[in-house]
């Protein structure tokens, strides 16, 4: 059983839902990525997703947007980012996903990307730009190395649709809460439980809810309807802010997903 | 025909193209896709389109026989006069036949991006014919750089909003409308203007910009009995070359494409994306791309802001490994050089993007036999390049 399928089966075991907070490698230093991976697992994490700077992120807004720039600034790479999770994989039990656009992974090579990743300890893999109908290269170099492919489910998907993403996906599936790109939002979407219950049709994988999460608030309505919570621009802005002396607000705020996320099911 | 049907049925040209999109795009795509293919075919949209190339935007365009460059080249050149079209360029054909669908599949609202301006311009255009609202992203580097062109799509009723993020150019401003595209995606339709994007685009683009080549190729057939020996055209994004190139296709005629060499291949600043670029994916197709070792796409450099793009149309990429087109760059001077012969041969200014393939003829021209016939696709004035043009010229003086 890979390291996600048994996260998430502990987790559902125990009637909790997952925590999954979201950073850019390399915003502002590797180093600094690897110090706030210690205190998103230490702060009430259950799975860590690591966001591979490029210079084009369609799906991404501002917040990440600038996050990506820092980092590549910095000249962060792939290849640094699976350095990276090859180093604090022995200290965290937590799955590892990476979120990146296919581009940097198809220069890489797709075997040479499957074979590394899975070698670094990586469990996941989320490509915003990469639809079911594309993955098929991708899955084929991947799903060998034991490393799972998460595709992306939307508010716009046809009920078709879903069951492609849901029969693609390895790990959980990934629920888009909103039509638009990444970014702070002052209410989750309205509908996302009915996105979610549609997409449940489908599939018995977990389904982690993304984009727009803000607040301990929106984590504790997330968290009523999905399996999982992702949560992205709200703590990339924490980041931005605090640089990398973050490190006790972003503890702080992660704590504070992490109850509401309990809440939920309290 | 059943070729084509194929390529449509795929969205791949060879390896190129395909849809790399967030999932949000996905049903978005799939209705153009239903959309174009039942309005196409239906013969009151068809009409209507026809008949505002025609009486609106001016088509045919001419071909016109470049007698006193010819002789200065010593080959029989002929060129596709689309620098006479409404507003200036090719951008046109493509600009109202997009509106027109968005009009047709109920959408409220135009969105596109701009770099040099003249597709901002051309969609503005249209959109004002059409009666919608329209909003068109500009890199903010090239708002600074293109102010007039700013002002004509203002004139025109479009909004021009300003991309502040990553280069601050063509390159972001078509990030910036992906995103605004899957923010608003059930009511607005977003006008790509070159054989980019995610299926279906290249092909529906293609299918819009290919009367270029058809005229051309039934004009030559009347005014010189025969097909052209060679088609040349400038390739940024590629709109305008497989305009002209399709037509061809099947005919025995060399097929020539021309990108930017900027300040030449060896120093990197330049836009020579299938000369000097690697495959990859950017903006929703797989084709090639001018990236570094990591994946990430560069910065491009060109004296003509609607060649300045990293990206180019997958179809070309295909065409490129096919080896059914060929592709060359030229620098930035040989493209002035290009405009200066035929300003001074022919008394047309054309545009600095079509100037790199006037430039490249130069250089071909010994190569070629004598009295060969050329057909060059002229996709532009070159009334918006005159300042950085004089800028040039007085720097070398």
């Amino acid at each position: 059983m890979s390291r996600l399928a048994s996260t998430f089966a502990a987790l559902r075991a125990q009637g909790r839902r997952a925590l999954i907070p979201f950073l850019v490698a390399g915003d502002p230093t590797l180093d600094a990525t690897a110090t706030f991976l210690d205190c998103f697992a230490s702060s009430g994490a259950d799975v860590l997703e690591i966001g591979v700077p490029f210079s084009d992120p369609i799906a991404d807004g501002p917040v990440n947007q600038r996050a990506a720039q820092r980092a590549l600034a910095g000249g962060t790479s792939l290849r640094d980012v699976l350095d990276l999770a090859a180093r604090v994989r022995p200290r965290l039990a937590q799955p590892i996903v990476l979120l990146s656009y296919y581009n940097p992974i198809l220069r890489l090579g797709l075997e040479a990307f499957g074979r590394l990743a899975a070698n670094a300890g990586v469990d996941g893999v989320v490509v915003p730009d990469l639809p079911p109908e594309e993955g098929g290269p991708l899955r084929a170099a991947a799903e060998p190395n034991g490393l799972d492919i998460i595709f992306l489910a939307a508010p716009t998907s046809t009920d078709e649709r879903l069951a492609r993403v849901a029969a693609s996906s390895r790990g959980f599936t990934y629920c888009v809460s909103l039509t638009g790109v990444t970014g702070v939002r002052d209410d989750v979407a309205t509908d996302v439980g009915g996105l979610v219950g549609r997409l449940r049709r489908h599939t018995d994988l977990p389904i982690c809810v993304g984009f727009g999460v803000s607040t301990p608030e929106h984590a504790r309505q997330v968290a009523g309807v999905a399996d999982g919570v992702i949560v992205g621009s709200a703590i990339v802005s924490v980041i931005e802010q605090g640089g990398a002396a973050a490190v006790p607000a972003l503890a702080e705020f992660v704590r504070a997903l992490r109850a509401g996320v309990d809440a939920a099911v309290a | 025909m059943t070729a084509r049907a194929g390529l449509i049925g795929a969205g791949r040209f060879g390896r190129f193209g395909g849809r790399y999109v967030p999932e949000t795009l996905i049903p978005a795509l799939d209705e153009l896709e239903v959309e174009y293919a039942r309005l196409s075919a239906d013969p009151v949209f068809r009409a209507a389109l026809d008949s505002t190339l025609h009486h609106y935007c001016g088509r045919p365009t001419p071909l016109y026989y470049a007698a006193r460059l010819s002789d200065e080249l010593g080959l029989k050149i002929y060129i596709k006069r689309e620098d006479l079209l409404h507003t200036g360029a090719h951008k046109i054909n493509n600009a109202i036949g997009q509106v027109f669908l968005a009009r047709a599949m109920g959408k409220q609202r135009i969105i596109a991006e701009t770099g040099a301006g003249q597709h901002g311009v051309a969609t503005a255009t249209a959109a004002a014919v059409a009666g919608l609202p329209c909003e068109v992203y500009m890199g903010a580097e090239d708002i600074i750089r293109q102010s007039l062109n700013v002002f004509r799509m203002r004139l025109l009723g479009a909004k021009v909003i300003s991309v502040e993020s990553g280069t601050r150019t063509l390159k972001d401003a078509i990030n910036e409308a992906l995103r605004d595209w899957v923010t608003n995606v059930a009511t607005t339709f977003y006008v790509i203007g070159s054989v980019v994007g995610p299926h279906p685009y290249p092909t529906l683009v293609r299918d819009l910009q290919a009367v270029i080549g058809r005229e051309a190729r039934a004009q030559m057939i009347e005014q010189a009995g025969c097909l052209p020996d060679v088609a040349i055209a400038c390739v940024g994004g590629g709109s305008n070359a497989i305009g002209l190139f399709h037509a061809f296709r099947d005919d025995p005629v060399r097929l020539i494409g021309v990108e930017a060499g900027g300040d030449g291949l060896g120093t990197g600043r330049h836009a020579a994306t299938l000369v000097a670029g690697s495959p990859g994916v950017l903006h929703g197709a797989m084709s090639y791309l001018l990236q570094d070792e990591a994946g990430q796409v560069r910065e491009t450099h060109s004296i003509s802001a609607g060649l300045d793009y990293p990206g180019v149309g997958p179809e070309h990429a295909f065409l490129k490994e096919s080896g059914r087109a060929e592709y060359a760059a030229e620098d930035d001077r040989t493209a002035l050089d290009g405009f200066q012969l035929l300003a001074r041969t022919e008394g047309i200014l054309a545009a600095l993007e079509p100037s790199h393939a006037i430039g490249h003829l130069q250089h071909v021209a010994p190569t070629l036999p004598r009295g060969a016939s050329v057909l060059v696709g002229l996709s532009g004035r070159g009334d918006k390049d005159v300042h950085v043009i004089a800028r040039a010229l007085g720097e070398k003086a």
